[in-house]
């Protein structure tokens, strides 16, 4: 189990793959799953300028 | 066959082509943008394992940016870096359809913000006003009237990057609360969608609804060839519906989301792009 690093909460890397996209269940803090292994998760990055299609 | 898929973050879209590569027993890697480091006279032998790359990177700079280099390597990629440049800018986008003597909005481009409203002006309220290199319907604006036109236009002079500064200015096309994106792979339409909402703005990152478009000869003829003005390959290619003028094509887009296209369409959009590029790579064709 991960840990989320805004609020601590237990996050569920399972059935993930790396750079993919969770929320946090307790607070909502946009996560990006950085091993899967080893879970663990980083605040995702901010949305940039030139992000989208 | 190998492949990689270049990715920024892995979205539904990149979850759904994983899941049909691992249906079609293809071997691949996800190779994520924010960890290359590219030394261009030097090819890295990595890239030589692959039969293409896909580039799936959700920024359109960086995305281009390893297009570029993988071309200049000879790596097979899709889309190419020329489609991609084309696609990710409005400009460059409007004049090749225009070259191929395809229907757009009327579009006007000026640098100086007094030219700029004069341009507005002479296309008639409302207007839009876009960025060049604009996405998921961002920084879109309406201009109602000359009040809206000065504002808008002093506030991208003092706040936007030099990007800005360059007022791509559009005919407002009154369509029916609604747009159409088509996904045309090679040279079908494989399918379409409605996006309805009651915003202006019909995109679906900005929440709009999205229902099964029919392909009809008409449609399928306009957006293969519009896919083929800006290079062809695997595109997304948006479409207004105006009163008068009848079809027009707005944008096209290099690095599409389809995940809200799916389900009212029927079409197995990821699979279709995959059997795209698996038989390019069978026939030799590199993009």
């Amino acid at each position: 189990m991960a840990h989320c690093p805004e609020c601590d909460a237990n996050v569920s890397v399972q059935d993930t793959i790396v750079g993919e996209i969770l929320f946090c269940p307790d607070c909502n803090a946009e996560l990006e799953v950085i091993n899967v292994e080893r879970p663990e998760v980083a605040l995702a990055p901010e949305v940039e300028e030139d992000w989208g299609e | 066959m190998r492949l990689a898929i270049l990715t920024s973050r892995v979205r539904v879209e990149e979850k759904l082509l994983l899941e049909v590569l691992r249906q079609r027993a293809i071997d691949f890697d996800i190779i994520d943008d924010g960890e290359l480091l590219f030394d261009l006279a030097q090819p890295d032998a990595r890239w030589r394992t692959y039969d293409a790359v896909f580039c799936r990177s959700v920024s359109q700079s960086r995305g281009l940016a390893v297009l570029h280099v993988l071309e200049h390597w000879g790596i097979p990629v899709f889309n190419s870096a020329a489609v991609t440049a084309t696609c990710n800018d409005k400009l460059l986008t409007t004049l090749a359809l225009m070259k191929a003597g395809l229907p757009v909005p009327r579009t006007m481009l000026a640098f100086d913000a007094q030219r700029t409203v004069e341009g507005i002006e002479e296309i008639g309220y409302p207007a839009v006003l876009k960025p060049v290199a604009g996405s998921w319907g961002r920084l879109l604006a309406r201009i109602n009237d000359r009040d809206a036109a000065e504002a808008v236009v002093e506030h991208q002079e003092t706040l936007g990057s030099y990007q800005h500064h360059i007022h791509y200015i559009q005919q407002y096309i009154a369509k029916p609360s609604r747009d159409i994106r088509a996904f045309v792979i090679g040279d079908r339409t494989v399918c379409a969608i409605y996006r309805a909402s009651e915003h202006w703005v019909t995109n679906t990152a900005r929440g709009a609804v999205t229902d099964n478009c029919p392909v009809t000869p008409e449609l399928d003829s306009l957006c293969v060839r519009a896919a083929q003005a800006v290079g062809g390959g695997i595109l997304a290619v948006d479409v207004l519906e105006d009163p008068e003028q009848g079809l027009l094509i707005n944008e096209i887009n290099a690095t599409m989301e389809f995940r809200n296209s799916i389900a009212p369409t029927g079409v197995n959009i990821p699979q279709e792009m995959i059997e795209y590029i698996v038989s390019n790579v069978r026939e030799g064709v590199a993009l």
